[in-house]
């Protein structure tokens, strides 16, 4: 889980010379590869050395997925969702996991940059859009680390552990993970001060994840309401995860996610289309970064 | 030109100030080539309101490799700008800079390659690790793992902070920090480092020890010392040095040779009655010399002042002024910076000079400044 895995060094590499210039293509490329590298192995050491501040991450999702799930779910009759309310909340709320870490990449990015450590960053001999492929390879996967831990609970809201279905919930999460990060880098690059950002998550995130599906069906919101689903990266994320399930748990999929005038668009093109968008966000962001002072 | 056989490594990354045609580049035999070289350097911030500041007004520097070279100069003279163009973190506006023997403006990674430095205000992963933090900084300077942990190890050792590997940096002092961040700088054994106020905010005792760890690097690993300070005893014990005033480089040379170029000592005397005595003094001493009344007495600045004294107590004597002491102090590098830019440097300056006055942006940088 942890990194990129570099192409094993032979003992006959002469040693990292200081003056060693990265002419030669593949010498210049490892070394892009080992500060990506070095920048996922930091998130994840910090991931690490702050187990409370994770745990407390991992007790909203849990606590909405037991206490409002489990409140609710006597009052929802399971005909209307297809399936249990717990079980009906579960793709939403590792979502919910998801976005949480990979949000807050953004916001250390603008940390960064006040505290001075990016300046640091920026000494290293490496390209600038490789410090910003780097931020979003470890934001993705402290995410999508969180995210397993909640999806152990799979059990308690009743869905088999199912190898194949842990493995595409897994690559659902890898998927939204890395476009909620690379959306919020690309919201980062341009903004200095911290507060900014903050407020700007407060007043897009509820809405973004009360309009995702996953606490409830979109299916009977009013219009306007459906065509701002459309163009939230949230409920494409859910929608994904939630027909992933449907696809190894037969009888789920009874609910409606995204609709595009009527038409249910595939999975695969769902999974493009949270791929394209972060493939964009994060190109246009390290097109903003890389812009000399 | 031929390098010493135990230097190629160091010279043999440096073929391009090879071209430099200087008198002095073939004297020095060891190191013949500049480990900086910048003609007309030039850095300007357009703000939001539209106005221009120019932080750095055409500046040509040449530095020596091996050599110890002080950046002195007050809070925002451009010391930090000039730092941040010399190591390609920032682009300059006009002008040109060869660092280690790369061009800064069309190999900004070879020059950064080359280069450590150590920031003004450093930041460092306060939950991290010191072991941590400094391994990170490795990889992110492409080292091998293995590699990297050697090179932890042997910084760690070098700065004297073995046994606090494990520690998070959080629980560190400032003065054991500020060797963590030197540490991250030296990772990547860079053969010259830029250091922009290794010791401000640090006691007396930290600042020694910083500075005790940059010359062993000096003696040792002949590393190029480039360091920013207002600290004028700092300034004194290095190689050479430059001060810079409002962007300008306004004077450089070894500390000995700036003092000597003033040439004046400065005589204070303090008698039985100054105002009288400053008369008396006044007329005695050279024409053209500016004495003034001062709180320890009266002052003057002359060539040969201990020469004076003699005479200028035999003429207050004549007069019935009785003469309590009398003192000749050779010129104090605070005295050098007074003579170049008007000021002392522990005075704060008294105005910005308004930047669109200043012509430094407007005429391009001449290239091939003598």
């Amino acid at each position: 889980m942890t990194a990129p895995a570099l192409p094993a060094s032979d003992a006959s590499d002469p040693p990292d010379a200081p003056g060693a210039s990265g002419r030669e293509p593949g010498h210049r490329l490892r070394h892009e590869l080992r500060a990506v590298h070095a920048l996922v192995h930091r998130d994840l050491l910090r991931l690490a050395a702050q187990p409370v501040h994770t745990a407390l991450m991992l007790l909203q999702p849990v606590l909405y997925l037991f206490v409002l799930g489990g409140g609710l779910a006597a009052l929802i009759p399971n005909s209307s969702l297809g399936t249990g309310y717990q079980t009906y909340l579960f793709p939403g709320m590792l979502m919910m996991t998801v976005q949480a870490p990979a949000v807050i990449v953004g916001v250390r990015l603008i940390t960064d940059r006040q505290s001075g450590y990016l300046r640091e960053l920026l000494m290293a001999p490496v390209g600038r859009p490789t410090l910003l492929l780097g931020s979003c390879a470890g934001g993705t996967i402290v995410s999508t680390v969180q995210g397993t831990v909640l999806l152990g609970l799979a059990g308690a809201v009743g869905l088999p552990y199912d190898p194949l279905l842990l493995a595409l919930l897994l690559a659902g999460m890898v998927l939204a993970s890395f476009t909620v990060t690379a959306l919020s880098l690309s919201l980062a690059v341009s903004l200095d001060r911290p507060e900014i950002f903050h407020m700007l998550l407060g007043l897009v995130m509820m809405p973004l994840l009360f309009l995702s599906g996953g606490f409830f069906p979109l299916e009977n919101l009013p219009g306007w309401a459906h065509a701002l689903t459309a163009v939230n990266p949230l409920a494409y994320g859910v929608d994904l995860l939630r027909r992933c399930i449907a696809l190894r748990v037969p009888g789920q999929a009874a609910t409606v996610g995204i609709e595009w005038s009527g038409l249910r668009p595939p999975l695969l093109l769902e999974g493009a289309l949270l791929l394209a968008t972060g493939v964009v966000a994060l190109l246009w962001a390290a097109h903003r970064f890389s812009r000399p002072e | 030109m031929q390098p010493h056989a135990g230097d190629d490594a160091r010279t043999r990354a440096t073929p391009l100030t090879t071209t430099l045609t200087n008198p002095e580049a073939t004297q020095s035999s060891a190191r013949p080539v500049y480990a900086i070289s910048a003609r007309g350097l030039v850095k300007s911030y357009t703000g939001p309101d539209g106005t221009t500041t120019h932080a750095v007004r055409g500046l040509d520097l040449d530095v020596r490799g091996g050599e110890t070279f002080a950046f002195l100069g007050p809070n925002g003279a451009g010391k930090s700008t000039t730092l941040a163009l010399l190591c390609a973190l920032a682009r300059p506006t006009a002008g040109q800079a060869t660092v280690a023997g790369a061009d800064v403006l069309s190999r900004p990674d070879q020059v950064r390659r080359a280069v450590g430095m150590l920031f003004q205000h450093s930041a460092l992963d306060p939950d991290l690790t010191t072991e941590q933090n400094l391994y990170i900084h490795a990889r992110l300077y492409g080292l091998r793992r293995r590699h990297a942990r050697l090179r932890v190890t042997e910084t760690l050792e070098t700065v004297g902070l073995a046994d606090r590997r494990c520690s998070p940096v959080r629980t560190l002092s400032g003065g054991m920090r500020r060797r963590l961040e030197l540490a991250r700088g030296l990772l990547h054994a860079p053969r010259m480092l830029f250091l922009d106020e290794p010791t401000t905010g640090l006691d007396p005792h930290a600042r020694a020890q910083v500075w005790e760890h940059l010359r062993a690097l000096r003696d040792r690993h002949g590393c190029t010392l480039f360091v920013t300070t207002h600290y004028l005893e700092e300034a004194e014990n290095c190689d050479r040095l430059g001060i810079l005033d409002h962007g300008r480089l306004v004077a450089q040379g070894t500390p000995l040779a700036l003092k000597a170029a003033i040439g004046e000592d400065r005589v204070v005397l303090r008698t039985g009655d100054d105002a009288a005595a400053r008369r008396v003094v006044g007329r005695t001493a050279p024409p053209g010399l500016a004495v003034t009344l001062e709180t320890e007495g009266v002052s003057l600045r002359v060539p040969d002042g201990s020469a004076w004294i003699p005479r200028l107590c035999a003429a207050l004597e004549a007069h019935g002024i009785a003469v309590h002491a009398a003192s000749a102090t050779p010129p104090t590098l605070d005295d050098v910076f007074f003579h170049h830019t008007g000021r002392s440097i522990h005075t704060p300056r008294s105005h910005r000079e308004p930047a669109a006055s200043v012509p430094g942006a407007t005429t391009p940088a001449t290239e091939e400044a003598p």
